[in-house]
């Protein structure tokens, strides 16, 4: 039965628009997708490979701004950034790993970050290519419905679970857990950790660049502050997956859910708007004290919990 | 001689900027060495300690040099409990990624900040001291000085406050009994336990004492700055590239990492452009990871061994 999960998701998840939905409940399928693409990505670095990112907006930003400049300075039509911004963000990726990925451990969580802070400044400087703090925005977007977003989205989000699955149960994704577990001890096995590192880290930028440039196409309007964001979009990521599931396929999935779910509902709720930070950091701090491994990874905790399920020693 | 004059004055500035990042440095550094953690709140609880600096001065009309007695032993208690109940639980947790206390201090960061906001909303705060506007000029000292320079009296007493700080820290840590454990722990905290420190109290310890003096640099700052509740990140960043700069874990090191940021800042805002001084504060965390990855402490080391 549980082979068979993937195609039951995948079937419902096709059929869904077709559901006559309003476009607003579209609108968040769209975005809880975008985030469980850009989850996947975080969790193929930080969840099997343990180099945890704090950065990821950084990639997210520049997979945005490819899209974003192809418009507004090459006057061609921003999708182009979809497929242009795996290069792109690969290169940068590539650029970014040789310097922090030197780093181990919490220090490289905090380069990441600063790498990300590093685009933002820079894109609001840079007023020349960028339009600085104004941000770039689409005169018209290329579909006033949903649907074809959606979809769009879906396929990148179903490549990005196969590629993973893919990955993870091949020698590369062996190698990652090994890195992750004792990165010295896969060294002296002759796993040359700086290649695969690297790996991890530009396959991770290049996704979450695709979810910036089909965020670009998508939304209509970017600017340093939303694509280049620590906490809407770097911190953001790792709480979907903590919440969700370190090192699960199915984590970023049920992540992205709560938290899409959570941001709408703090937002529909006036007075919470801006305790929504503290709610998120709270939610993040029993987490990380109580189902550590998220909600897929300690599900049989949880159903303990409850009473539910036969207790396992 | 203007040109000169300029660059001897952005030096002045930076220098006395850099002893106030040197303090804020030392306060991650010290949780760093005994934690081995990074502190993502760090800069928060500066925010939360410059509020307390600020509520002082206007409920109270509190100097906010007289603050720095008052909310540096707030911010230890919140430090102590910070780590006694959120950071050393999470040190026994089972999980996947051994991050997990690091993206903790961050959770612990986004609560402080959007409390701060909920509170305190988001408006821009100052406290207006009567001396603010006092400044020495050396030509007052010197009549036929050649060039003139100018330091503001806010800026001296918050320099010399936080070298006097420092020296206060560095006389704690060499001369005291709980210094040297806190030095142990930080050395190798297994060895410091079979020597019979009692590592879990010491860790509280120094946590509270980081808090307490990015505290005191909170409140040695708000004269010169102004307050609002998202400022705490920009001042974890600052302190963290003083951190590798000076070599993970060392005091003097932070110290001239704090200096040598402070000028550079500086500088980089008077010949390249205001908006651009934080990427010079990353350029040279970029130069220091990719040409001296030890940070300063490695040079001290190197010269000591005599290599």
């Amino acid at each position: 039965m549980k082979k068979y999960y993937p195609f039951i998701t995948l079937a419902l998840l096709l059929v869904l628009p077709m559901l006559g939905f309003s476009t607003y409940v579209m609108h968040i399928f769209i975005l809880l997708l975008m985030w469980a693409t850009i989850g996947m990505a975080w969790n193929l670095l930080s969840g099997y490979c343990g180099q945890v990112s704090f950065g990821h907006a950084a990639f997210f930003g520049i997979g945005a701004y490819t899209a974003g400049i192809l418009y507004s300075k090459a006057g061609v039509s921003p999708w182009f950034g979809l497929p242009l911004s795996v290069f792109v963000v690969g290169v940068f990726a590539f650029i970014i790993g040789l310097i922090v990925l030197r780093l181990r451990g919490p220090f490289f969580a905090l380069a990441t970050l600063a790498s990300g802070e590093v685009f933002r400044v820079s894109a609001e400087n840079m007023e020349w290519l960028t339009s600085g703090t104004l941000g770039i925005m689409l005169q018209k977007r290329l579909w006033v419905s949903k649907e074809p977003y959606y979809y769009i989205i879906l396929a990148i989000a179903v490549t990005t679970f196969i590629l993973m699955k893919y990955l993870v149960a091949s020698k590369l994704g062996y190698f990652f857990v090994a890195i992750r577990e004792d990165q010295d001890a896969a060294e002296s096995m002759g796993i040359n950790t700086t290649l695969y590192k690297t790996i991890a880290l530009v396959v991770s930028g290049m996704i979450t660049g695709v979810a910036g440039a089909f965020y670009m196409n998508y939304m209509g309007y970017i600017d340093p502050h939303i694509v280049f964001a620590l906490h809407d979009v770097s911190i953001i990521t790792i709480m979907i997956v903590m919440v969700g599931g370190v090192a699960t396929q199915w984590g970023p999935f049920v992540g992205a859910v709560i938290m899409v779910m959570l941001q709408e509902a703090v937002r529909s709720i006036g007075s919470l708007g801006a305790l929504h930070q503290a709610i998120f950091g709270l939610l993040l701090i029993f987490i990380i004290i109580f189902l550590p491994n998220g909600i897929v990874g300690d599900f049989r905790k949880i159903k303990r919990f409850f009473g539910l399920g036969r207790v396992r020693a | 001689m203007v040109q000169l004059e300029v660059f001897l004055q952005t030096m002045v500035s930076g220098l006395l900027l850099g002893g106030l990042y040197a303090l804020i440095g030392l306060g991650m550094t010290l949780i760093m060495g005994v934690m081995k953690i990074i502190n993502l709140a760090h800069g928060e609880l500066m925010m939360v300690a410059m509020y307390i600096a600020y509520w002082l001065f206007t409920l109270l009309g509190v100097d906010p040099y007289v603050a720095v007695f008052i909310a540096s032993p707030a911010l230890f208690i919140l430090g102590v409990l910070i780590q006694k109940y959120l950071i050393t639980p999470v040190i026994k947790v089972e999980s996947i990624l051994p991050e997990n206390q690091v993206i903790l201090t961050v959770g612990i960061g986004m609560v402080l900040a959007s409390l701060a906001t909920v509170f305190f909303k988001s408006d821009y705060r100052s406290t207006p001291v009567e001396y603010a506007s006092v400044t020495w000029y050396l030509s007052d000292f010197w009549q036929s000085s050649p060039i003139e320079l100018s330091i503001s009296l806010l800026w001296a007493v918050s320099f010399i406050f936080s070298i006097l700080i420092t020296l206060a820290l560095w006389f704690f840590l060499s001369r005291t009994d709980i210094g040297k454990q806190i030095r142990a722990t930080s050395q190798d905290s297994d060895a410091a336990i079979l020597m019979g420190i009692n590592v879990n109290r010491v860790r509280a310890f120094s946590f509270g004492l980081g808090s307490a003096i990015v505290a005191a640099a909170g409140c040695l700052f708000i004269p010169l700055y102004y307050l609002y509740p998202a400022l705490g990140g920009q001042f974890t960043l600052i302190a963290f590239v003083i951190t590798i700069l000076g070599g993970l874990g060392s005091n003097i090191g932070a110290i001239i990492g704090g200096l040598i940021l402070g000028v550079f800042e500086s500088l980089t805002s008077t010949y390249i452009g205001m908006g651009w001084a934080p990427v010079g504060r990353f350029a040279i965390f970029i130069a220091a990871l990719v040409f001296l990855p030890g940070g300063i402490a490695s040079l001290l080391r190197s010269r000591r061994l005599g290599k």
